[in-house]
C-alpha cells in the first residue's frame, strides 16, 4: 500500500495542464549534485504484509496482561472501558486538526472545554490548559512560568518527586539560569524542617514543588508546607498530582498550591510502552495571561448561540513569538478527550470507588508483609497505592525469583536513589486481583 | 497639525506639546490589530529610554508591543482604557491617547518621521 | 449543545467494576485525617449510553481528513492509513509497561530503533532520538543540545538568526532555549533568504552565531535555491545549520536535509509521516543529527547489539532528558508502517505532493494574487488583497470555504504576505478534489462581485455562524 492517489496518465494530464514536460523539472530547483539520492529502503509492504510483519514484532514483546504486574512509578494500569476505545477510533476525532477554525471544530472544541472543567474539578484551580505533553514536561513548563511571573529563579524540588521529572525539569531550566536545589526525604516524606530553613534563608523568593502522594506512594505533609509558605507570599507553591488519588484525598487548592500539574495517563489512557500520556496544567486565574498551551472559552456566534473557540491565543507561539508563554503548539487533544470520556464513563462515585480498591489492596498487601522476616515495608507514613519494600536479601535475586514466577514484582529504585539500593517500588491498582497479591506473598515467604 | 506630530518605525505617534509629548499608536497600527480588548499600561512615573518597551495592547489576533518614542519621565497613563480600550482604535490620536511623557532630549524627535515619510514607510515595508 | 455537566443527573451512572474483595480498613486509618476529601468535585453523572451519545454528536460537528480535503499549508493533511490504527491498538503494543525488561520488550525498541534508522537514511545523518513529543517539543531539544555543544567547547554563542517568516514556534523555541534571536528579513522578491543580509549579520556578529534556523522550502512554499551558498557561510563561521522539517513533504526522497549543510534536523511524524492529527495531538518531533551533536541528544537513546535492542543511557554530555520514557510509542509506531508501507516509493511522496500543489496554483494564477511563485514546491501562497474591498478577505474566503463543505486553508500565515492563503493539497488529492477547490475558491470570487453580504457573514450554512472571539476575550469563560 503507497497509499498514492494518482494513476501515470493522471500525472501526464496535469504536467499538460501546467505545460511542463516531466515532474523532474519542478524540482530543478534543487542543486544536481544532491537531487536524487541512493536512499536504502526496502520495497513497500503491502497491508497485509504489513500486519503481518508488525505481528511478528510485536510478537517480541511479553504484555503486562501475561504477569501479575506491579509496576507503576509515573505510569498505572488502570481498566479501560470499552466506550472509550470506541470514541476514539471515531475518525472525525482523530483526523480532524487544531480546531482554529471554530466553525467546524465544535466537537473538539466542546471536549477540551470538558477536558479543562474537569481539570479544574479535579485540581481545585480556576483554569486549565487544553493539555500538554505529559506530567514531566507539563512541570518544567511550571517552572519556567512561575519564573517569569515573579522574576523567580530559585527553585526547591523535592527528592520525592519523580526522578525523571526532576531531570526534564533540569534539562527545561538550563535554557534559562534558573537554579535547582533538591531537598531531601525522611521516612518516605519531604523534609519540612528543610523546607523551613531554607525559606527563611532566601526570604521566600522561592518556587517550591512537591509531589502528593510522591513518587514513594506516600501522603506529603502539604498543610503543614502550606502554613510555612503562608508567610512568603512571594513564593510559589507547585504541586504535582497523581489525579486518581483525588478520588479520596482533598485537591491542592486545598492546601495552597498555585499551580498543579500531573500525569493524565490515569484516565483512559493505555500504557502504550511511554507514551503519548497526557500532561495538564491549572492554575489561578491571576495567571490566565501566563499559562502556556491553548485554551478553549466560552462565547456566541452573530445568531447568539452558545459556541466553543480558542482564546487568548496571543499568549501563544504563533502570535507572540519569542515573547509567547511557551512554544507548545502540538498538544495531547486526542489523550485529553480519552480521559473526558473515562471519567464521563466512570462519574463522580467511580472515581472514588476505583481510588478506593487501589488503596485498600496496597494496605491488604503492606500488612501481608509487616510479619515477614526478611522483607518490609521501607518507611511507615501514609501511602496510596505505592509503596517501598525493602529487603536485607539481594534484591536482585529477589527480583529474578519473581520473574520465574510471572510477576513483574516492581521498580527496583537503586539506579535513582543509591540510598535505597534494597528496594523496589511496587504499585498496585484495581487490575490487581487479591489473588495476584496472595502469590506475591507466597514468593516473598518462601525465601 | 500635522507638523507637531511625529511617528516611529513601531506605529507610534508623538504629538508635541513644550516639554510634553503625547504618546499613542498610530491608526495604521490600529487597522493591523483589529477588535482591542486589553492594554497593559505603562508604569506611571517610571524614567524611560527611546525605544524601551512600556505597554502591550493586546486584540484578538495579535499583540502589539508599545514603544516609547523618547526618553524620558512618564506623567500621565490615559486610565480610561482600563475600562475601555476599543477607544483606542475608535480614535487613536485623540481619546485613545496611552501616555503622556517628559521628553529629556527633544532633539530625539529630530529621529522620528513626519506624517509623508511614515505613509512612505509604510507601503515600502507593506 | 449541552456540555457534559448540563447533562449530568445524580444517580445515573451505571458503571460497574469489582469490589476491593477485602475487609476494608477504615479511611481515617490509611489517610492524615487533613487530606480526607469529603466533599464532592463534580465528575459528571450519565449513564454509558448517554455518554456515548454526547461524544458521538459532538464528533460530528467536526470536520476531519477522513470527511474531505484539507488544505491545510504547513500542516500537510494527509490521509491517516487505518491499518496504521488497527496495528497501534494490538495489545502487544498498546499493553506494554515503559518499565517491563529489555527483554520483554525487545518489540517496541525494533520498532524505534527501525523507524530511528530509516529517518536517519531519509535525512542523510548519524544519530537520531525519537523522545520529542511535537516539532516544537523536537526544536527545544535541539536548540538545548546546540547550547551544550558550544558550552562544552567553550564558545559562547548565544544566539540564533531566524527568517521572519519562520513559523511562530522556532522564535518560541530559541527563547526558551535562551537564545537571543535575529530575525532576518525574506528578499522582498524571491521570499527566500537574503544571502547578502546574512553575511552582514555574521559579519556583525560572527562568534556569537550558534545557529540559523531554516525550513526548506520554507514556509511560503519556496525552495531556499541558495542552500549550500548559506552552509558554507554558516560553517565557514564555526556556527549550526538547523533544520525545522515542517515542509519535509516536498523533498523527502529527492533531497536529503544532511546533503544540504543540515546538522540539526527536526521532524514531524505527524505531519510528513500520516500519523493523525488527532484534534490537536498527540504528535512526535524526532530529532536527527550529524555525528558530533550525538553525546548532546537527551537519554535514553535505542541502540542495537547483535540482535538485541537495548537502551542506552551513556550518552557523554547528554541535555537530560525531555520527558518521560522514551517518546510518543503509539505515533512512532504508526510512522514506522506508514514508512514499511511507503518504501522504496518514497519519492513519489514529494513528487505527487509537489505537482499537486502546482497544478492548483496554475489554476489559480488568474485569480488571485501569487506573489512568490518562482521554486514553488508543495504549497503556495495566494494573496486576497486585491479583493479586499469587495470583502473576500481571507478571513471571509476561509469561512466560506466551509459552506462549500472544505475546510479553510491556513489563512494569515506567512505574515510577510497580506491577507495570505496558504495551500498545501498533499499527494493524497486526486484531480477532481483539486478541481472542485479551485471551482470553489472562483464561486466565492464572484459571489464577492455580486452577494458581497455572503461572504462576510460566512459560514451560513452551519449550525454554527461567525464566532464572537472579542466576547471570549473580555468575559472569559474556561470552564463550567
Amino acid at each position: 500500500m503507497s497509499y498514492f492517489v494518482h494513476s501515470d496518465e493522471n500525472r501526464k494530464e496535469m504536467l499538460k495542464t501546467i505545460g511542463i514536460g516531466s515532474i523532474e523539472e519542478l524540482f530543478d530547483c534543487i542543486p544536481e549534485n544532491i537531487c536524487n539520492p541512493e536512499i536504502e529502503l526496502d520495497k513497500p509492504l503491502d497491508e497485509k504484509s504489513l500486519k503481518e510483519e508488525l505481528c511478528v514484532i510485536g510478537g517480541k514483546n511479553k504484555m503486562i496482561k501475561n504477569f501479575f504486574s506491579f509496576i507503576g512509578g509515573g505510569a498505572y494500569n488502570h481498566y479501560i472501558p470499552g466506550a472509550v476505545k470506541s470514541i476514539l477510533g471515531i475518525s472525525q476525532f482523530y483526523t480532524s486538526y487544531t480546531p482554529y477554525q471554530a466553525e467546524i471544530s465544535q466537537g473538539t472544541l466542546q471536549y477540551m472545554f470538558e477536558f479543562q472543567s474537569l481539570i479544574c474539578r479535579i485540581t481545585g484551580m480556576d483554569i486549565s490548559n487544553a493539555s500538554m505533553y505529559d506530567g514531566a514536561s507539563s512541570l518544567a513548563e511550571a517552572i519556567l512560568m512561575a519564573g517569569k511571573i515573579n522574576g523567580n529563579k530559585k527553585v526547591l524540588l523535592s527528592a520525592a518527586v519523580n526522578p525523571q521529572y526532576r531531570e526534564v525539569c533540569r534539562t527545561y531550566c538550563s535554557g534559562q539560569n534558573i537554579d535547582i536545589k533538591e531537598v531531601g526525604y525522611k521516612n518516605g516524606k519531604t523534609d519540612i524542617n528543610l523546607i523551613r530553613d531554607e525559606m527563611d534563608e532566601m526570604a521566600g523568593s522561592v518556587i517550591i514543588i512537591i509531589q502528593n502522594p510522591n513518587f514513594f506512594g506516600c501522603f506529603e505533609d502539604v498543610y503543614e508546607l502550606h502554613d510555612i509558605l503562608k508567610k512568603y507570599p512571594e513564593c510559589f507553591f507547585i504541586a504535582v498530582i497523581n489525579p486518581m488519588s483525588i478520588g479520596l484525598i482533598k485537591r491542592p487548592s486545598d492546601y495552597g498550591a498555585d499551580i498543579v500539574v500531573g500525569e493524565g495517563q490515569v484516565f483512559g489512557n493505555a500504557l502504550s510502552f511511554g507514551g503519548p500520556y497526557l500532561g495538564f496544567f491549572a492554575t489561578k486565574k491571576d495567571y490566565l495571561r501566563q499559562i502556556p498551551g491553548r485554551i478553549v472559552g466560552q462565547t456566541v456566534d452573530t445568531d447568539g448561540n452558545k459556541t466553543f473557540v480558542l482564546t487568548f491565543q496571543n499568549r501563544e507561539q504563533h502570535i507572540r513569538k519569542y515573547k509567547a508563554t511557551s512554544n507548545i503548539c502540538t498538544n495531547h487533544s486526542l489523550n485529553a478527550l480519552a480521559a473526558t470520556v473515562y471519567l464521563s464513563i466512570i462519574g463522580e462515585n467511580g472515581l472514588r470507588h476505583i481510588s478506593n480498591i487501589c488503596l485498600q489492596r496496597a494496605h491488604y498487601f503492606a500488612e501481608k508483609i509487616k510479619p515477614l522476616d526478611k522483607f518490609q515495608l521501607k518507611f511507615n507514613s501514609g501511602f496510596f497505592n505505592e509503596f517501598v519494600l525493602s529487603s536485607r536479601l539481594n534484591i536482585r535475586d529477589v527480583i529474578d525469583r519473581f520473574y520465574k514466577n510471572k510477576i513483574l514484582p516492581g521498580i527496583y529504585l537503586g539506579d535513582n536513589y543509591p540510598e535505597l539500593r534494597d528496594c523496589i517500588l511496587v504499585s498496585i491498582t484495581e487490575m490487581n486481583s487479591i489473588e495476584s497479591i496472595n502469590k506475591y506473598t507466597e514468593v516473598l515467604k518462601s525465601f | 497639525m500635522e507638523k507637531y506630530i511625529k511617528f516611529t518605525k513601531t506605529y507610534e505617534y508623538i504629538i508635541t506639546d513644550g516639554n510634553a509629548g503625547i504618546v499613542g499608536i498610530s491608526r495604521e497600527a490600529c487597522d493591523k490589530l483589529g477588535d482591542i480588548y486589553l492594554i497593559e499600561l505603562p508604569e506611571l512615573g517610571k524614567e524611560v529610554k527611546k525605544n524601551d518597551e512600556v505597554g502591550v495592547i493586546e486584540s484578538v489576533k495579535s499583540a502589539f508591543d508599545i514603544f516609547t518614542p523618547v526618553s524620558g519621565k512618564i506623567i500621565e497613563i490615559n486610565r480610561l482604557l482600563g475600562e475601555k480600550p476599543e477607544l483606542v482604535s475608535e480614535d487613536p490620536m485623540g481619546k485613545g491617547w496611552i501616555f503622556k511623557i517628559d521628553m529629556i532630549d527633544k532633539t530625539e524627535l529630530n529621529d522620528l518621521m513626519d506624517y509623508e515619510e511614515f505613509k512612505k514607510f509604510i507601503n515600502e515595508a507593506g | 449543545m449541552k456540555t457534559i455537566f448540563q447533562k449530568s443527573k445524580k444517580g445515573s451512572n451505571n458503571f460497574k467494576i469489582e469490589e476491593t474483595g477485602i475487609n476494608e480498613f477504615d479511611l481515617s486509618e490509611l489517610i492524615p485525617s487533613e487530606l480526607l476529601r469529603e466533599y464532592e468535585i463534580g465528575i459528571p453523572e450519565l449513564s454509558e449510553n448517554e455518554v456515548v451519545r454526547h461524544f458521538t454528536n459532538l464528533s460530528v460537528k467536526n470536520y476531519g481528513v477522513d470527511n474531505g480535503i484539507y488544505p491545510l499549508g504547513s500542516c500537510t493533511m494527509k490521509y491517516n492509513p487505518k491499518i496504521n490504527e488497527e496495528i497501534s491498538n494490538f495489545n502487544c503494543f498498546a499493553d506494554i509497561h515503559p518499565f517491563q525488561r529489555e527483554e520483554d520488550i525487545q518489540g517496541c525498541l525494533h520498532v524505534i530503533f527501525g523507524l530511528g534508522e530509516m529517518l536517519k537514511k531519509i535525512v542523510g545523518l548519524d544519530a537520531v532520538t525519537l523522545q520529542p513529543s511535537a516539532g516544537a517539543h523536537g526544536e527545544l531539544c535541539g536548540l538545548l543540545t546546540v547550547k551544550k555543544y558550544f558550552d562544552e567547547k567553550k564558545e559562547k554563542r548565544n544566539i540564533a538568526i531566524i527568517p521572519d517568516s519562520a513559523h511562530g514556534t522556532n522564535f518560541a523555541s530559541a527563547s526558551m532555549a535562551g537564545f537571543e534571536v535575529i530575525e532576518i528579513k525574506s528578499d522582498r522578491d524571491t521570499g527566500t533568504i537574503d544571502v547578502g543580509l546574512l553575511e552582514n549579520i555574521i559579519n556583525k556578529e560572527f562568534d556569537k552565531i550558534a545557529i540559523i534556523m531554516i525550513t526548506n522550502p520554507n514556509t511560503l512554499g519556496i525552495f531556499e535555491k541558495d542552500i549550500l551558498k548559506i552552509s558554507e557561510i554558516i560553517h565557514k563561521n564555526k556556527s549550526l545549520l538547523y533544520y525545522d522539517g515542517a515542509n519535509l513533504n516536498a523533498i523527502i526522497g529527492k533531497v536529503r536535509p544532511g546533503d544540504m549543510g543540515f546538522d540539526i534536523v527536526h521532524l514531524n511524524l505527524h505531519k510528513t509521516f500520516s500519523t493523525p492529527h488527532g484534534g490537536g495531538g498527540p504528535g512526535s518531533g524526532p530529532i536527527i543529527v550529524k555525528k558530533e551533536l550525538k553525546e548532546f541528544l537527551p537519554v535514553p537513546v535505542v541502540e542495537k547489539n547483535a540482535n538485541r535492542y537495548f537502551l542506552n543511557y551513556n550518552l557523554k554530555n547528554s541535555i537530560g532528558r525531555m520527558k518521560s520514557f522514551y517518546g510518543n510509542f503509539s505515533v512512532i509506531l504508526k510512522a514506522y508502517c506508514y514508512l514499511l508501507s511507503i518504501g522504496n516509493n518514497l519519492k513519489i511522496i514529494a513528487e505527487d505532493a509537489v505537482l499537486n500543489s502546482n497544478y492548483l496554483k496554475y489554476k489559480l494564477k488568474d485569480f488571485f494574487d501569487i506573489p512568490y511563485k518562482k521554486n514553488s514546491m508543495h504549497e503556495f501562497v495566494i494573496s486576497a488583497k486585491n479583493y479586499k474591498q469587495t470583502g473576500a478577505t481571507a478571513l471571509n474566503i476561509a469561512k466560506r470555504l466551509i459552506d462549500y463543505g472544505i475546510h479553510p486553508p491556513t489563512v494569515y500565515f506567512p505574515s510577510v504576505v497580506d491577507e495570505a492563503i496558504m495551500i498545501e493539497p498533499t499527494e493524497t488529492e486526486n484531480i477532481d478534489r483539486l478541481d472542485y477547490l479551485v471551482d470553489v475558491l472562483k464561486k466565492i470570487l464572484n459571489e464577492a462581485k455580486n452577494n458581497p453580504d455572503i461572504l462576510k457573514t460566512a459560514p451560513v450554512e452551519k449550525d454554527i455562524k461567525r464566532v464572537n472571539e472579542l466576547k471570549a476575550l473580555k468575559e472569559p469563560i474556561l470552564k463550567q
